[in-house]
């Protein structure tokens, strides 16, 4: 067969890009309940180490369904627009970022710690390379922070990508987000050595600090936005 | 079995691992050894991954070989490749979530390896299934162990751990040791590839240029 002809290229061609793209289709359709399944889940994981909760070898969901108590989802004026659970978790937290403050639905996880009322928020920002994400616990003071979770996309293996290991996370622990005038000041990240005037500060990352002053900018935004609902 | 093992097929599979190595003699697929050698366990998996997609890409074009209109044989072997690797991808986000988390943009940067076409172009396109299935997977281990030894020293001196365990005693640290930055800078991995090349040539005189 002479496969050297144009008519030949041409079907063999479309041929093949027919076969691959029904393929490639047919694997993700496939597999969509799965992988959608698996994010829900690796999103209660997420919300579960925030609170510094041990998920390895448990059911993650169910611990999940067990320590948070309520899905809130409010705006910037503390204004309640939904208690069903479910609503916040189903949000699209970087739709609502997209939106005028003032317009933005904002998510809050309300859980229940040996007896205590932690305020989980959470966090999308940007690093160096792509995105950044995390949640924060606070305590029943809204004030100190309880425990933190961070994750990235892409950031450099070893340095920014330090910001998802446990003890840069374990930094924040006890850290103020309002000064003593009960001013919203978030908390810095600083390289160490420096001092943030009038804030609480956690050491950032030598070498990451793009991806440490990213998580600064990350919390300081979004904490923000919930000011109105931690103050009251 | 005899046949299956022929002597020539064990040359395919050997040869990479040192006299033909894909990264110490064909110097292709650096710019991967750059970016995933920082730390060992991605090292380890991106290694195996592209051994698994190098051996089964080269079965399936060495399969189509006869087929293959030739001016258009750069695009099918890309289009072998990309469909393999997103295939793999989204398995890895269905059976095995945290991996492929861990791994983000790796998986895709297997695409770009040039050692996979290279593979295609220069074996799998003249030879039959089994030999390419044994050269994809000489190449891709040949690949992976110059990946590991290159991680191992990067991950040990820039941050004193290996496979994200602490190695290096905190006395150590104590007594004034302070972790290499350069370790983990990708300027360090071509350095270190280059060490390796250099150890390599000279214990295998014929490999150098007059």
């Amino acid at each position: 067969m002479n496969t050297n002809k144009n008519s030949y290229t041409l079907i063999y061609a479309t041929v093949m890009v027919i076969i691959v793209a029904l393929m490639l289709a047919l694997v993700s359709s496939s597999l969509k309940g799965i992988q959608t399944a698996n994010v829900e889940l690796d999103k209660k994981k997420q919300i579960l180490s925030s609170l510094n909760v041990n998920f390895e070898g448990q059911d993650a969901a169910a611990l999940y369904d067990k320590y948070i108590v309520k899905e809130l989802v409010i705006n910037s004026n503390a204004e309640v627009l939904s208690e069903v659970k479910g609503d916040a978790f189903k949000l699209d937290y970087i739709k609502e970022l997209a939106k005028p403050i003032q317009e933005r639905k904002l998510p809050l996880y309300i859980a229940q710690i040996e007896g205590e009322t932690k305020y989980i928020i959470p966090l999308r920002g940007a690093g160096l390379w792509g995105p950044i994400w995390g949640y924060i616990a606070l305590n029943e003071d809204k004030n100190t922070v309880y425990g933190s979770f961070y994750s990235h996309a892409s950031e450099t293996p070893g340095l920014g990508a330090e910001i998802a290991q446990t003890s840069f996370q374990q930094k924040f622990v006890g850290k103020s987000i309002f000064n003593d005038k009960e001013e919203f000041v978030s908390i810095a990240v600083m390289k160490s050595g420096q001092i943030a005037e009038n804030q609480d500060q956690v050491d950032g990352i030598s070498g990451g600090t793009i991806t440490s002053k990213g998580v600064e900018k990350m919390l300081l935004s979004c904490i923000g936005q919930y000011e109105a609902y931690l103050k009251n | 079995m005899s046949k299956l093992i022929s002597d020539k097929t064990k040359a395919v599979f050997l040869g990479p691992l040192s006299k033909n190595n894909p990264i110490t003699v064909q110097v292709l697929g650096i710019c991967s050894a750059l970016a995933v050698t920082a730390k060992l366990e991605p090292a380890l998996v991106m290694g195996l991954s592209v051994t698994i997609i190098v051996a089964f890409s080269n079965v399936i074009i060495s399969l189509l070989r006869n087929t293959i209109p030739n001016r258009i044989r750069i695009i099918v072997q890309l289009v072998v490749v990309a469909a393999l690797v997103t295939i793999v991808s989204e398995i890895l986000k269905a059976f095995a979530y945290d991996v492929s988390v861990q791994l983000s943009v790796y998986i895709g940067l297997i695409i770009t390896n040039c050692i996979l076409m290279g593979r295609l172009e220069a074996f799998a396109m003249g030879n039959k299934p089994w030999e390419s299935f044994v050269d994809g997977l000489g190449n891709g281990f040949g690949y992976a162990w110059i990946l590991v030894v290159v991680a191992f020293f990067r991950e040990l001196f820039g941050s004193g751990s290996l496979f994200g365990f602490q190695v290096i005693p905190q006395a150590l640290y104590d007594a004034g040791y302070v972790n290499n930055g350069l370790m983990i800078l990708p300027p360090m991995a071509l350095i270190l590839v280059a060490c390796i090349i250099w150890v390599h040539r000279s214990r295998n005189k014929e490999l150098q240029e007059k």
